[in-house]
């Protein structure tokens, strides 16, 4: 039923406009129907993208459900959409959570409802144009889309420090982005150099044959802005106060959904488009670095916090850190667990910054000494909160280990010693959550406003359950997850292998004697027949439509 | 032979679990209805209390005046409200037994020799890796279940007298039903990877239990230090996993021990790293040095948790990893002699800190730690089956004398209940006599205590000779040296097992009684529902042994009234044959003496003697004593002090590692990330904003501030990175 309305040609476009229609719907609409509507637009926005899960092929590294229009084709900027493995998995995190997060901030949400929440579904789009942008322009354009909202929602909604924290964010950010347009615009007058082309086609851009000092230049210019946003040691400051003042359903979109899009750089962008700096041994080992400081430093930094969401915004810096090793560790173990800790912190930091949200509705604190005893008045809330803070811990049989469990594992096999340091971070886990968990939920209840604290209400279970049933599912049965991904990591890996072994040549003769053919070739590569869905017309194999640049740049490895 | 298939094998560990979802509902449910209920009917807020006069744990409600309150609210737990858990919660376990019995039935008689592995799921298949979801049936996960199961069900009967009274009875059945069924998990998983599973889920049980009462700030803090302290071990056994993965290509029992004789050489360092790693996870779950300090804390938990949990079946599982892993540890010689090593000093190094603690609970706590170390002596020296049997009696006994604490505590407690006494129910100096109040307690736990302390005929005679036997007879082999000092300790901790254990005996139930003359009225017997496991245990204390009485002590005269039965060994033997194997192939034959002559029969007369002998010497020296009241008492003075505070163990850990990594914890942040990081963004913000001031105004100093520096820092990185890349 779903091909015969042609699906998969508009349901990323779907996904896109949904939200910012719910923009327009709220803003047209009544004060008090604002939060009614947007959570009914990111619903249906969830829902329409279901059956992503259900149609997506897992048997080719393709890009699917692709659309391709002419935007700016003067300077080679189309709209071009599609997804694989890793943007499918992060799609639907991203549309199942915006709706939760919507829901958890019903009652949060006092003032001025309207814009918080046409703010929220432009954050919706921005985020999912990010994830299923194949240009690099309209990735860029995404991605700085992003921030406004964020801006606004972190300085208009926030707490006592919301602007310092809203303006750290926006500069951190900001400014790490910068140099990545620097890197794109490199990029695109690479591509006209060689081809004479313009394009800002990602699976163009992915031919260009560069030579070691570019590449080591564009990833640093790439890396900065995705460390950031990851976000690595020692650019990880913004996070905390960021997570601090933002209102609950800011931060919990930060943690769930934002803080993926580093790693989702650093896999879509990073590792392809720069392989043989993505496997430098000195690049490698600064990341590794950068990711076990992530992880020993977040930990030890978080376990002192006086104030509950700080402490769970120094975690996501640890939890970061498995990531990074994972993807750079570059084995198929470490970047699916890379993959499966994105998601289980989504579902993780996602559900404890709604109950943090909960208790800050109640009590009007986030100090962890104003806390004590709660497992006595509010069983419900403390069982959940367990629940959440063990999975966060990475216990088997949640999400949180496997996701660990297969990052270090993968992580051993290329770097034992990093992942054996990385591992301590077991330990680390367990001294700062802990003591939280003891301090709010645990001890005698020695505040009186404590006593009449309420248990969780109808809505509130509603908005948990879902993450609760998430993070059991894909610690109990990961392989649904696991192999959606499987190829398009393969793939992925095989490929920055391969370039990555390829040695560099001088390029500008081979381009200059090879030019004539690649005119007759690279023309066609405006993407107009996306809308079956099959994956050679959508190129996103290599040698299929502009692998002639690269063969006849001498690599030649890639005809297949 | 007959052919065995598993009968609903995945059933035994289904069952408990669904028994922690309906407890878990039902006291979810209870709790919120009951909180409701207070909230509309009392207005006003109540004062919480803040001091709870007496340490007493048997009662939650008894701890906190708070806890009354609530518990008023909402009905003293009546029949009807306790009746699904007290069905269910008992319910799933013993129907999980009855299914293990049957497939042991079925096993005995088929006489299998292969594991049987059934997969129900692929769990994380990740290209070369692939781990199932799957259960393996062979010799030792079914002797593991059937002890599991079995003792469970006792442990799981005693706690509907122990608990009745408490208000979180359905959620204590929750934790217990989910203890069991990680516990299966963890002895069923059919590799490395599932029985880490059960491995941390027994852990969180363990730390959910330990803090059942949570309100009690130090129960609290035992819960989290058991967690923790079990972390540092699981780190070494995921390392180990990674090492067994990366050289093995697998994690699956058949799969590893099948490889690991062809890749590995005898001796070698990966082995050898492997088997240490996971030895480390084995000394956290196990309570070893230097891993043991969560242990004695445990004890907060309620009784019956000690017992089955802290006694009889968790803190084994290091034990059950290490034979599990028999063909690993045979390769590993240094690794195995660590093994032995570690236990050995454990056994002897707990036993002297039992000598003198007073509090019941703590005494069987540090006899527990004591020998779980004779288990690793056992499973050290490669007498697999020898450390398996003495876990397997070891659960009988010490889940006997748990819950035989646990009924001297709860008539204790009830005695200063009822009569407003802050003092402590644990302390046997406020005992004394009680055997006069509850002769079946007291009878059955002097079973208790001849079975540990090793007299014939008993169960813990033949397992704990087994391996003080072994441990001479494979004293063969390069260090030789080392498996004379072991034998001697053993035998010393051996000898302060009797002492300590008959302290224990005749402090709590022989001389006067020291509970008070209006709190003795109080006293009396426990319910049926609690008495009648103590006595199944009892029965299995003296004759669980039987089933492995060595040959040359059924030879011998007097002693050697029992059949010779090795019937555990032959057991066993499928699951042990490959180390025994790779022993005989690399080490050579066993020697058939003690280092100081004599064989195994004399040996064993010897030890009962000396058993006996030290036994009668201490209960003439105690009952000789007068013990004062706990509140009336000195404090200890000397050596004893330092053995009383544990040889300062937990403040020297406290002082070395705890408190540095806090201090250093809180200078990251203020040094590192407020200090340095923010300070230099903010510093050259400062310093942008001075420029920019003197410029022009048309910028806001924030913007400048960190648009610069993450410019700065961006170009630092990527001079590191070019000019490290060249």
């Amino acid at each position: 039923m779903l091909e015969s309305m042609g699906y998969s040609s508009w349901a990323l476009t779907a996904l896109l406009l949904l939200p910012a229609f719910g923009m327009a719907a709220v803003l047209i609409g009544r004060e008090e129907h604002a939060k009614h509507l947007a959570l009914a637009m990111s619903t249906v926005a969830f829902i329409v993208s279901v059956p992503l899960w259900f149609t997506y092929s897992a048997a080719t590294p393709a890009f699917q459900f692709t659309s391709s229009i002419a935007w700016i084709p003067q300077w080679g900027i189309h709209y071009r959409v599609g997804i694989d493995g890793i943007s499918l998995l992060l799609v639907l995190l991203t549309t199942a959570l915006f709706p939760i997060a919507i829901l958890g901030a019903y009652s949060y949400i006092a003032r001025r409802s309207k814009a918080f929440y046409a703010m929220i579904l432009l954050l919706e789009t921005g985020v999912l144009g990010v994830f299923v942008a194949l240009d690099l322009f309209m990735f860029f354009m995404f991605w700085e889309i992003m921030l406004v909202p964020m801006y606004f929602i972190i300085g208009i909604w926030g707490g006592e420090r919301r602007i310092y924290a809203a303006i750290k964010f926006f500069l951190y950010t900001a400014v790490g982005s910068l140099l990545m347009l620097v890197g794109i615009l490199y990029l695109f007058f690479k591509y006209r150099a060689l081809t004479g082309d313009l394009s800002f086609a990602y699976m163009d851009l992915l031919q260009l044959p560069l030579t070691f000092t570019e590449q080591y230049w564009l990833f640093g210019a790439f890396a900065l802005a995705f460390a950031i946003k990851v976000p690595i040691f020692p650019f990880h400051t913004w996070l905390p106060d960021a997570h601090v003042e933002a209102p609950t359903p800011g931060s919990v979109i930060l943690a769930a959904v934002l803080l993926k899009l580093g790693a989702y750089g650093f896999l879509r962008f990073l590792l392809p488009l720069f392989p043989q700096a993505s496997t430098h041994p000195t690049i490698v080992m600064i990341m590794m670095v950068l990711g076990l400081i992530g992880i020993t430093y977040g930990a030890w930094v978080a376990a002192v916090q006086p104030d509950a969401k700080k402490l769970i915004a120094y975690t996501s810096v640890a939890h970061m850190g498995f990531v990074v090793l994972g993807i750079f560790a570059l084995t198929l173990q470490g970047i699916q667990g890379a993959m499966i800790v994105m998601l289980s912190h989504g579902l993780s930091t996602g559900a404890m910054f709604l109950l943090l949200g909960m208790l800050y509705e109640r009590r009007h604190t986030r100090a962890i000494d104003d806390f004590g005893g709660l497992a006595a008045v509010a069983p419900g809330f403390a069982a959940v909160f367990v629940f959440t803070a063990l999975v966060s811990i990475g216990l088997p049989g949640t999400s949180g280990f496997v996701g660990e469990f297969l990052a270090l594992i993968g992580t051993f096999q290329t770097h034992p010693w990093v992942a054996v340091i990385a591992t301590l971070g077991v330990i680390f886990a367990a001294y700062y959550m802990l003591p939280m968990v003891q301090k709010i939920l645990f001890n005698s209840l020695t505040r009186p406003e404590n006593l009449r604290l309420p248990d969780l209400n109808g809505r509130e279970i509603a908005v948990l359950a879902p993450l609760v049933a998430g993070m059991i599912w894909m610690g109990v049965y990961p392989k649904p997850f696991l192999e959606r991904v499987d190829v398009t990591l393969t793939t992925l890996i095989e490929t920055v292998e391969r370039k990555s072994a390829q040695t560099s040549f001088p390029l500008g003769m081979e381009i200059e004697t090879d030019a004539p053919a690649e005119a007759a070739v690279v023309p066609a590569v405006p993407v107009t027949d996306g809308t079956d869905g099959t994956p050679a017309a959508n190129g996103a194999r290599p040698d299929s439509r502009t692998g002639n640049i690269v063969a006849s740049a001498g690599a030649g490895a890639d005809a297949e | 032979m007959d052919h065995f298939e598993p009968t609903l094998l995945w059933a035994i560990a289904l069952l408990p679990l669904i028994g922690f979802v309906i407890n878990g509902t039902l006291s979810l449910v209870r709790a919120r209805r009951s909180q409701a209920h207070l909230l509309a009917t009392n207005p006003a807020p109540v004062r919480p209390a803040d001091a709870h006069g007496h340490a007493v744990d048997a009662h939650g409600h008894a701890v906190d005046a708070h806890g009354h309150t609530v518990d008023a609210q909402a009905h003293h737990p009546a029949a009807g409200s306790t009746l699904i858990p007290t069905i269910v919660g008992p319910g799933v376990v013993i129907l999980a037994f009855i299914i293990a019995l049957i497939n042991f039935f079925g096993m005995f008689g088929a006489d299998l020799h292969d594991p049987i592995v059934e997969t129900y799921w692929q769990w994380m298949p990740v290209g070369s890796l692939s781990v199932d979801a799957a259960f393996q049936l062979d010799q030792l996960s079914m002797l593991m279940t059937l002890i599991i199961t079995g003792v469970g069900s006792l442990i799981h009967v005693f706690s509907i007298g122990y608990m009745r009274e408490d208000p979180g009875y359905a959620r204590y059945f929750a934790y217990m039903n989910l203890f069991v069924f990680f516990m299966l998990v963890l002895v069923l998983g059919s590799g490395y990877a599932l029985m880490f599973v059960g491995w941390e889920g027994v852990g969180l049980c363990s730390y959910l239990l330990i803090g059942f009462w949570f309100k009690d700030r130090e129960k609290a803090d035992a819960g989290k230090k058991a967690f923790i302290v079990n972390r540092i071990g699981d780190f070494g056994f995921l390392i180990g996993m990674f090492l067994i993965f990366s050289n093995l290509g697998a994690l699956d029992f058949v799969t590893v021990m099948a490889a690991a004789p062809s890749t590995f050489a005898f001796g070698g360092g990966v082995v050898t790293a492997i088997t240490l790693f996971l030895f480390l996870g084995a000394a956290g779950k196990s309570a070893q040095i230097p891993l043991y300090v969560w242990l004695p804390d445990a004890m907060a938990g309620p009784t019956p948790v000690s017992a089955l949990i802290h006694a009889a079946t968790m803190v084994t599982a290091g034990v059950y990893l290490v034979a599990r892993s028999s063909v690993l540890f045979a390769l590993a010689p240094i690794s195995s002699i660590t093994v032995a090593g570690i236990g050995a000093l454990t056994a002897l190094f707990a036993a002297t800190i039992a000598l003198v603690q007073n509090d019941i609970k703590k005494v069987l706590a540090y006899s527990t730690i004591s020998q779980l170390g004779y288990m690793f002596v056992g499973v050290g020296v490669g007498a697999y089956a020898a450390g398996v049997f003495h876990l397997m009696t070891h659960a009988f006994f010490k889940a006997l004398l748990f819950l035989g604490s646990g009924a001297v505590i709860h008539a204790m407690h009830h005695a200063y209940h009822a009569t407003h006494n802050p003092a402590d129910a644990q302390d046997m100096r406020n005992m004394g006599g009680l055997r006069r109040y509850m002769p079946k307690t007291f009878w059955t736990m002097w079973i208790g205590t001849l079975a540990i302390a090793g007299v014939w005929p008993l169960a813990g005679f033949f397992s704990k000779d087994e391996i003080i036997w072994q441990t001479a007879a494979r004293a063969v082999g390069p260090f030789e040296p080392w498996f004379r000092v072991f034998w001697i300790m053993a035998f010393a901790a051996a000898l302060m097992t009797a002492f300590y254990m008959t302290r224990l005996m005749i402090m709590t139930f022989h001389g006067q009684n020291r509970t008070g003359a209006e709190e003795r009225k109080h006293l009396h017997e426990v319910s049926p529902v609690m008495w009648v496991p103590l006595v199944i245990l009892a029965v299995l204390s003296i004759v669980g042994g039987w089933i492995n009485v060595p040959a040359p002590i059924a030879n011998m005269p007097i002693l050697g009234w029992l059949p010779s039965s090795e019937w555990l060994h032959h057991w066993l033997h499928p699951v042990i044959e490959q180390a025994d194997y790779v022993f005989a192939a690399n080490v050579g034959d066993l020697a058939h003496a003690t280092p100081v002559g004599g064989g195994e029969a004399f040996w064993a007369a010897v030890s009962f003697l000396f058993a006996t002998a030290v036994i009668a010497l201490t209960a003439y020296v105690i009952m000789k004593r007068r013990y004062a009241p706990a509140d009336e008492s000195e404090p200890l003075r000397g050596f004893g002090r330092v053995l009383y505070h544990k040889w300062y163990v937990d403040e020297v850990y406290d002082a070395v590692i705890v408190r540095p990594i806090m201090g250093l914890s809180r200078g990251l942040w203020r040094f590192v990330d407020q200090g340095l990081i923010d300070g230099t963004v903010n510093g050259i913000g400062y310093a942008a904003r001075a420029f920019g001031w003197v410029g022009s105004r048309l910028q806001t100093g924030q913007l400048n501030t960190y648009a610069f520096a993450t410019v700065l820092g961006a170009l630092l990185l990527l001079a590191l990175v070019v000019l490290g890349g060249n």
